[in-house]
């Protein structure tokens, strides 16, 4: 059976050009870049190259790039970067949508006696800038807001954000694991102190993470040690990774606006399809405003991870908000977040595309959707005329 | 991904009894859409007999829900009523071969769905949950239900709890209330464990003891890496050497007490393990 992969907010495959280049560094080139012998500090040269890559993807300068294992070692390094360098400021604001990897660090924060704010959003994920402007205050040590949301694909006005916090010296990172590569970043405009990107989600592998930091702004490192990275990062260069991060960088640069065009018109089909197929369906998040690979779609009357296991069946490989999926009992913060309502919140699913969906693959799913959620709505007490008033 | 069994996988594919028996004589209703699952299940009673002559069931739920429902409806046909009061949330469990802890709850409201219908054909109005005292208002489980779940499966902790029940999943709040309600039950009355043999020739305590390590102990051990081999076996004396990853391990002094743990709770008290 051939797997459907439309996972890719989750992780992506490795690009085939991304495998081959990185290739040599895991046989032949094992050596430390730190070495004296040319055998180890010839890699030295190859790191940079990547760093200038991965740069050029955010028309940032390669000494703004800092490698690291992943991007919640970014997510994690910035934050706690910023109540480092500025230890008299005990106060942090982020978004109640982040990725764990933001939240649960500031929860931890808290706990050490941080003021932390977390953001509302509306119901399609937008934050409204009234809410951040009445929380900052000069105990503000910094503000963390994803640039795109994993989940529902929202993407936050970054741009609009970073100028207000320009403008009062508050140091702003962005976790923006799920936009890079996927649309265009421009850090020679976009007023961010630091961004957070990871490679398996465009096209490298697991293991691998960048952390932007703009030249000037103040840095305290999170792994100490050797002198790797500047001092910045301390810890051997994973090198092979950092080559591949490098190259699928380039890819990104290369094709982000094909890539675009493509994603959001299969992603629009997919969407627009499933709608009309399927009765009692609704968009999670702004529509007007969401990364091009991301649809996340309610199926009422039935549960996630009961569609997520049928489509399985099939090779189809999707994820769900629902309680029954994550391992815990809740369910998905982000839905609740934006006020899905828990009824729709269990029945979600979450398609993410990549470049190497094929047409086919989309006409598939539209094909075997519709009588999955029929079949399992056949199982269902529940139904248009069955629910409760409560839930209606 | 859930570590589901076959039966269970089979029995989510391809469900049997969906839907709704005609006139039926009996329905149970549990759980609600908020919640993240529901069961109706519906009986047909013959009321000379009271023998259950058909079941089906709807079900808004996970893999592991539409599963139970549906072997709860295997389950029931053909029993009595009394017969079929007696099936408890592990029988549909067992049933499937078991289900992830994670999803136990799913076949406790397998078992709530059915006492409800028999209460319903009884003529017994539906408890209301209301009238039991709350205890987690985020899945609306009543503590009656909470010591009712924890004693039938003897479960000892809150996360048990939360598997089973799904109390203190939700925010978190009553999960102070849950173990002192635990506390309560199990102060008067000890789990009862899994019985261990009464007398053991040292024949027959050897080769318990291997079967323990090998059962119970090196599965875990050697998902971390690691390993434990037996060397000596002396009297209530069981001399080992840690393996792989567990060679050197700063961790090691605490597997080798849990080690001798297990053993004292599965073979027998006063078993004492060192490390060659």
């Amino acid at each position: 059976m051939q797997t459907i992969y439309l996972d890719n907010n989750a992780t992506t495959k490795i690009a085939p050009e991304v495998l081959e280049e990185m290739m040599p560094y895991l046989t032949d080139y094992y050596g430390n870049p730190s070495s004296m012998h040319t055998f180890g500090g010839q890699l030295h040269k190859k790191i940079e190259e990547a760093r200038e890559k991965v740069a050029a993807l955010l028309n940032a300068k390669p000494e703004e790039i800092i490698f690291t294992s992943c991007g919640t070692e970014s997510d994690n390094t910035a934050i706690m970067s910023a109540v480092e360098s500025y230890p008299d400021k005990k106060h942090i604001i982020t978004t109640r949508v982040e990725h764990p990897a933001v939240l649960n660090f500031c929860k931890h924060l808290s706990r050490k006696g941080y003021r932390v704010t977390y953001l509302p959003v509306n119901k399609f994920g937008q934050l409204r800038i009234e809410d951040l402007l009445k929380e900052i205050d000069e105990d503000t040590a910094i503000v963390s807001i994803m640039y795109a949301n994993n989940e529902i694909g929202t993407i936050f006005p970054i741009q609009e954000i970073g100028e207000i916090l320009k403008q009062r010296n508050i140091l702003f990172h962005t976790d923006a694991v799920q936009a890079v590569g996927k649309i265009p970043i421009d850090t020679n405009k976009l007023p961010v102190d630091m961004l957070s990107l990871s490679g398996h989600k465009l096209h490298a592998p697991k293991g691998i993470g960048a952390l932007y930091v703009r030249k000037g702004t103040r840095f305290y490192p999170y792994l100490i040690g050797g002198h790797q990275e500047n001092g910045r990062r301390a810890g051997t260069e994973n090198t092979a990774s950092i080559v591949a991060l490098g190259k699928a960088c380039e890819l990104a640069a290369k094709n982000i606006d094909d890539e675009v065009k493509y994603l959001s018109r299969l992603r629009d089909k997919l969407e627009s399809s499933l709608l009309k197929l399927c009765p009692d369906t609704r968009i999670n998040g702004d529509v007007n405003n969401r990364l091009p690979n991301t649809t996340n779609i309610s199926f009422e009357y039935v549960e996630g991870e009961a569609i997520l296991l049928r489509l399985n069946e099939y090779g189809v490989c999707a994820s769900s908000g629902s309680a029954c999926t994550s391992g815990s009992l809740e369910p998905s913060h982000v839905l609740r977040a934006i006020g899905v309502p828990f009824t729709a919140i269990h029945g979600s699913i979450r398609f993410s595309l990549s470049r190497y969906n094929t047409e086919d693959e989309i006409d598939k799913v539209i094909e075997i959707m519709p009588s999955i959620i029929k079949n399992l709505r056949m199982l269902s007490p529940f139904g248009r005329d069955k629910l409760p008033k409560e839930c209606r | 991904m859930w570590d589901y069994t076959e039966k269970v996988k089979d029995f989510f594919l391809n469900p049997k009894n969906i839907g709704e028996v005609e006139n039926p004589d009996a329905i149970g209703e549990v759980g609600s859409i908020v919640c993240g699952d529901a069961l109706r299940l519906t009986l047909k009673i013959d009321k000379e007999t009271n023998r259950i002559l058909d079941a089906k069931f709807q079900t808004f739920g996970c893999a592991s829900a539409i599963a139970s429902s549906s072997a709860l409806t295997e389950l029931v046909k053909g029993k009595t009523i009394e017969e079929a009061l007696k099936i408890t949330n592990k029988d549909i469990a067992d049933f499937l071969g078991g289900l992830p802890k994670e999803k136990m709850h799913c076949s406790v409201m397998g078992m709530e769905a059915l006492e409800a219908a028999i209460a319903n054909y009884k003529g017994i109005p539906v408890k209301v949950e209301e009238e039991g005292r709350v205890v987690c208002k985020c899945f609306n489980v009543t503590e009656e239900k909470i010591r009712k779940v924890a004693i039938e499966n003897h479960l000892t902790t809150v996360e048990e709890i939360t598997d089973y029940t799904k109390a203190g999943g939700g925010c978190g709040e009553c999960q102070a209330e849950i173990e002192e309600i635990l506390k309560d039950i199990w102060s008067v009355k000890a789990p009862e464990k899994p019985s261990k043999p009464k007398k053991l020739t040292n024949l027959q305590k050897i080769a318990l003891i291997q079967e323990v390590i090998n059962r119970e102990i090196r599965p875990g051990l050697q998902a971390d890496g690691g390993d434990v081999e037996i060397i000596d076996i002396e009297g209530n004396k069981v001399i080992i050497a840690l393996r792989g990853m567990c060679t050197g391990c700063m961790m090691a002094g605490v597997t080798i007490s849990s080690i001798q743990e297990k053993l004292r709770e599965l073979v027998a008290e006063d078993i004492v393990v060192e490390a060659q």
